[in-house]
C-alpha cells in the first residue's frame, strides 16, 4: 500500500512538472479532471492560459516564501535551542530589519499585483462575441438558451440509477431496485452502476443527457442568471466561473481554442442535489457545430445529440491513435 | 466596579458551594473554565460532523449518507459549531476570561454579571443549533444545509421552507448577543482596570489581540445580526430584502454577511497571535522582539479587515473595478502578517528556545499559518480565484488558517496555561505525541485539499467523479489520525487531571515566563490581586 502511494506520488509529481513546465498534455485529460490530478486542468482557452501562468509565478513565490519561514524556523530552532544558546540575548529592536520585512513584501506584492489587475481586466474584457448563451440555473439542472438562434438546451445529469435503467430497462430495474431505500440503495446503484459507467465510457456525475456545443476558435458570450437559489456556471478549462444570482444577470466569456469535450460542476452550494448539475461544453469545428444547430432548429434533439458523440469519439480515437505514435 | 463589597469578601476568600459558584458564576476564571469545557464539548460534536463528512468522502458514491441533503447538514453544522461554539469560547470566553484580568492585573471582569449571561446565552444557542438538526429544513431533509454563511436565497423559504433556518437565525442571535456582551466586557476592562503602571503599552500582546478582536466582534456582529434579521423577516413576515421578486437582491445578503464574515475569520485567529506571541517569549527566555510592531500589526489587520469582504465575492458578478479594489486590498493584508510572521522568528533568534509542549505547537502553529497564509495570497489574486472559487483549494485554505492555525495557537495556550488553570502539571510526552498526531494528521488531511481544489473539485459535495477519489481518500485518512489525536488529548487532560495529579509550580516555565498571571499561585484563589500589582520597568 505504502509503495504504491509513494509510487503514485513520484508519478504525480512528474507529471506535475511536466504540466508546469508546460510540456503538451496528451489528450485524455482535457476538460475533465483526471486521476490524482495535483494541479489546475489544461487550460483551453486564452484567459485560462493566462490563469495558469499566473498561477505558476504565484505558486513559486509562495512555496519559496513557505521553505523561506521553514528553514529559519529550522535554523532557529538548532541555533538557538537551550544545549547550543544556554544565555539568551536581550535584543527587541532592529530598525534596518522591520524595515526591510515590511518593505521587501509589499515589493513583491507589488510585483504579483501588475500580471494579476491585467488577468483580471483581460476578464472582463469582453470583445465582440460570434455567439450568445443565456444559461439559467435552475434546483438543479441548467438550461441553456441560444438567444440568436432561438434554440433552448436543457441539461440534465445522468445519474447511476439513468445508466442502469437504459441498460435492464424500468421493468426489470424496479424488481432489482424497487424494495431498496436510502443508503442500501444508493450503494446498490453506485457499486452496479459502475460496469455500465465504464462500458458507456461516460464520466459518472459528469455526465448530461443534452450538451451544449459551440465552435472552435469563437468568441462565445454567457449571461448567466438563475430561477431560483444561486447557482454558479463553471468550466475549468474555459476559466470561467459565474454566479447564477436570481434576478440579476451576469455575464463571462471564452474562446474555446482546442475541440474536445468540457466538464464543469456547479459552484454554489444550493441544496439537495448541488452535485447533480454538472455543465458539458462540446467545442467542435464549425461545420460540425453548424450541423449540429441545424438539427437542433429542426427540432432533431437525438440527432444532434448524435452528432456531438460521433464528433467526440472520432476525435478521442485520433488522440489516442497520436499518443500511441 | 464594586470595590468595597470586594474588599469585604476578600478577607475570607471562600469558594461558593456548588450551585452559586457554577450557575450564578460572577468569578472570571470560573466562567473562563465554563468556556473553555463548553469548547471542548462543543468542539467534540463539530470534529464528530467532520469526521463523518470525511468517511462519506474516502469514495466516491454515497455510503453513510441517505441523501446529500443531509451531508449539507452536517458541513453546516460543523462550520457553524467550529465558529461559533469552540473557537471563539475558547479563545476570548476561556483564555480572554481567565487572563485578561489576571495578565493586566485586575480583580476580575469590569462587568462580572454581565459576564455570566455571556456564558449562559452560549449553551442556549448551541441548544437551538442542535435543535435545528431535528426539525424541518429544506422539503425533505432535516435541518439547515445552507453552509455556515447561511446563503440566502438557499436558506429563504424557496430552498428551506421548514422552520430549521428559524432556529439557526436564533441561535446566531443569542451567540451574537453573547459575543457582544462579552467584548463591551474585555475593551472596559481593559481600559478601566489596568493595575497602576500597566500602561497601554505595556500590556502582554494576548491582551492587546482580545482588545483588537473584542473591537472587531462589537463592530461586526451587529451587521451580521442585521443581516439574518431581515432574512428571518423574509422567511416569515413577507419582507422581500433578498428577493428580487419584491424589489431585494440576494447579494445585499452577500454583503452583509461578508462584513460581518470577514473580520469573524480574523476574530478566530487574532486572540491566538497573541497566545503564541506568549508563548514564544516565554520559551526563547526572550521579550518580544518589535513589540510595538506585533500590536499595531494587530490593529492594522482589524482595520484593513473591515475593508476585504467582496473578496468572498469574487464570482458573484461584482463590477471589474471593484473586484480590482478588493484584490488590491486583501493583498495588503499579507503584510502586517509577514511582521508577524518575522518578528515571532525574531523573538526566537539569539534566545535560548526549551521545546516544552506549548512551544511545539506554536512552532507548528507558525510554519502551518504561514502555509495557510500564502494560499490566501494566491485566493487574492482576482484573475486566478476564478479557478479556485468554491474548490477544494479555499478548503484547504481556510483549514491551513483556522484548522492547523487557530486550533494549533489554542492547545498551545491549553498547554501553556493548563499548570496555571488547573494546579495540576500535564504529561510531557502525551502532550508532544498529541502534537505529532495532529501534525501529521491534520496535514494529511488538509494538504491534499489543494490539489483537488486545483483540478476543480467543487466545495460541498457529498459524491464526485472518480477522478478526486485518490486525493478524498488520503483526506480521510489523515482525519481519522487528526481524530485520534484529539481522543489521545482528553484521555491524556483527563489522566492529569484526576490520576496523575503532579502538582505545577507557581511558574513552571522558569524566567522567560513574565507576565503576571505567573505571579500568582497554581491555581489562583479564587479572587486574585488582594492588592493591586505595580508595574514599574518593562522589556520593551
Amino acid at each position: 500500500m505504502l509503495r504504491r502511494m509513494f509510487g503514485a506520488v513520484a508519478t504525480l509529481a512528474a507529471a506535475y512538472f511536466a504540466i508546469a513546465t508546460g510540456a503538451d498534455q496528451a489528450f485524455a485529460g482535457l476538460g475533465q479532471p483526471s486521476p490524482g490530478e495535483m494541479g489546475l486542468q489544461i487550460a483551453a482557452s486564452p484567459v485560462m492560459e493566462h490563469i495558469t501562468q499566473l498561477y505558476d509565478v504565484v505558486n513559486i513565490t509562495i512555496i519559496a516564501i513557505a521553505l523561506f519561514v521553514l528553514i529559519l524556523l529550522l535554523y532557529v530552532m538548532y541555533r538557538f535551542s537551550e544545549k547550543n544558546n544556554p544565555t539568551p540575548s536581550r535584543t527587541t529592536h532592529n530598525t534596518l530589519l522591520e524595515v526591510a520585512w515590511t518593505i521587501i513584501p509589499i515589493l513583491i506584492l507589488v510585483g504579483i499585483s501588475i500580471p494579476s489587475f491585467r488577468l483580471l481586466y483581460e476578464q472582463y474584457s469582453f470583445p465582440k462575441p460570434d455567439l450568445t448563451i443565456k444559461a439559467t440555473g435552475n434546483a438543479w439542472f441548467w438550461e441553456h438558451e441560444y438567444l440568436d438562434q432561438k434554440v433552448t438546451i436543457t441539461s440534465n445529469v445522468i445519474s447511476d440509477e439513468d445508466v442502469i435503467k437504459a441498460k435492464i430497462g424500468d421493468k426489470e430495474f424496479n424488481t432489482k431496485y424497487g424494495a431498496l431505500e436510502g443508503i442500501a440503495r444508493n450503494k446498490a446503484l453506485y457499486t452496479d452502476s459502475a460496469a455500465v459507467w465504464a462500458e458507456r465510457n461516460d464520466l459518472r456525475k459528469l455526465t448530461v443527457d443534452q450538451a451544449i456545443a459551440v465552435p472552435v476558435d469563437k468568441v462565445v458570450h454567457v449571461l448567466v442568471t438563475s430561477n431560483d437559489v444561486i447557482h454558479s456556471w463553471t468550466v475549468p478549462s474555459f476559466g470561467t466561473k459565474m454566479q447564477a444570482v436570481p434576478g440579476r444577470t451576469s455575464a463571462v466569456w471564452f474562446k474555446a481554442t482546442k475541440v474536445g469535450v468540457y466538464h464543469g460542476q456547479c459552484s454554489v452550494l444550493c441544496g439537495k442535489l448541488h452535485s447533480m448539475m454538472p455543465i458539458v461544453v462540446h467545442v467542435v469545428e464549425q461545420p460540425v457545430y453548424d450541423k449540429w444547430m441545424a438539427a437542433l432548429q429542426a427540432k432533431d434533439k437525438k440527432g444532434a445529440g448524435a452528432i456531438l458523440k460521433a464528433d467526440a469519439e472520432a476525435h478521442a480515437t485520433k488522440a489516442v491513435a497520436q499518443v500511441q505514435k | 466596579m464594586g470595590s468595597t463589597a470586594y474588599g469585604a469578601h476578600d478577607d475570607h476568600n471562600h469558594t461558593p458551594a456548588f450551585f452559586s459558584r457554577w450557575f450564578l458564576s460572577t468569578n472570571h476564571k470560573d466562567i473562563g473554565t465554563m468556556y473553555l469545557l463548553f469548547a471542548i464539548f462543543a468542539g467534540c460534536i463539530g470534529g464528530f460532523l467532520s469526521v463523518m463528512m470525511r468517511l462519506e468522502l474516502e469514495n466516491p458514491g454515497l455510503q453513510y449518507f441517505a441523501d446529500e441533503g443531509t451531508y449539507n447538514v452536517f458541513v453546516t453544522g460543523h462550520g457553524l459549531i467550529m465558529v461559533f461554539f469552540m473557537v471563539m469560547p475558547a479563545m476570548i470566553g476561556g483564555f480572554g476570561n481567565w487572563f485578561v484580568p489576571l495578565m493586566i492585573g485586575a480583580p476580575d471582569m469590569a462587568f462580572p454579571r454581565m459576564n455570566n449571561i455571556s456564558f449562559w446565552l452560549l449553551p442556549a444557542a448551541f441548544a437551538l443549533l442542535l435543535l435545528s438538526l431535528f426539525v424541518p429544513g429544506t422539503a425533505d431533509a432535516n435541518g439547515v444545509g445552507t453552509g455556515w454563511i447561511v446563503v440566502a436565497p438557499l436558506s429563504s423559504k424557496i430552498g428551506h421552507p421548514g422552520p430549521a433556518v428559524d432556529f439557526g437565525i436564533l441561535s446566531l442571535h443569542l451567540a451574537g448577543a453573547s459575543s457582544i456582551l462579552g467584548a463591551i466586557n474585555f475593551i472596559t476592562t481593559i481600559f478601566n482596570m489596568r493595575a497602576p503602571g500597566m500602561t497601554l503599552h505595556k500590556m502582554p500582546l494576548f491582551v492587546w489581540s482580545v482588545l483588537v478582536t473584542a473591537f472587531l466582534l462589537l463592530l461586526s456582529l451587529p451587521v451580521l445580526a442585521g443581516a439574518i434579521t431581515m432574512l428571518l423577516t423574509d422567511r416569515n413576515f413577507g419582507t422581500t430584502f433578498y428577493d428580487p421578486a419584491g424589489g431585494g437582491d440576494p447579494l445585499l445578503y452577500a454583503h452583509l454577511f461578508w462584513f460581518f464574515g470577514h473580520p469573524e475569520v480574523y476574530i478566530l485567529i487574532l486572540p491566538g497571535f497573541g497566545m503564541v506571541s506568549q508563548v514564544i517569549s516565554t520559551f526563547s527566555r526572550k521579550p518580544i522582539f518589535g513589540y510595538l510592531g506585533m500590536a499595531y500589526a494587530m490593529v492594522a489587520i482589524g482595520l484593513v479587515g473591515f475593508i476585504v469582504w467582496a473578496h468572498h465575492m469574487y464570482t458573484a458578478g461584482l463590477s471589474v473595478d471593484t473586484q480590482a479594489y478588493f484584490m488590491f486590498a486583501t493583498m495588503v493584508i499579507a503584510v502586517p502578517t509577514g511582521v508577524k510572521i518575522f518578528s515571532w522568528i525574531a523573538t526566537m533568534w539569539g534566545g535560548s528556545l526549551q521545546f516544552r509542549a506549548p512551544m511545539v505547537w506554536a512552532l507548528g502553529f507558525i510554519f502551518l499559518f504561514t502555509i495557510g497564509g500564502v494560499t490566501g495570497v494566491m485566493c487574492a489574486n482576482a484573475g486566478v480565484d476564478r479557478s479556485l472559487h468554491n474548490t477544494y483549494y479555499v478548503v484547504a485554505h481556510f483549514h491551513y488558517v483556522l484548522s492547523l492555525g487557530a486550533v494549533f495557537s489554542i492547545f498551545a495556550g491549553w498547554y501553556y496555561w493548563f499548570p496555571k488553570m488547573s494546579g495540576y502539571m500535564y504529561s510531557e510526552f502525551l502532550a508532544k505525541l498529541h502534537f505529532w498526531i495532529t501534525f501529521i494528521g491534520a496535514n494529511l488531511l488538509f494538504f491534499p485539499q489543494h490539489f483537488l481544489g486545483l483540478a476543480g473539485m467543487p466545495r460541498h459535495y457529498a459524491d464526485y467523479p472518480e477522478a478526486f477519489a485518490y486525493w478524498n481518500k488520503i483526506s480521510s485518512y489523515g482525519a481519522y489520525i487528526t481524530a485520534a489525536g484529539t481522543l489521545l488529548f482528553l484521555t491524556s487532560m483527563l489522566y492529569a487531571y484526576l490520576i496523575r495529579k503532579e502538582k505545577a509550580a507557581d511558574n513552571p516555565w522558569g524566567v522567560g515566563a513574565t507576565t503576571l498571571e505567573w505571579t500568582l499561585p497554581s491555581p489562583p484563589a479564587f479572587h486574585s490581586y488582594e492588592t493591586l500589582p505595580r508595574i514599574a520597568a518593562t522589556d520593551h
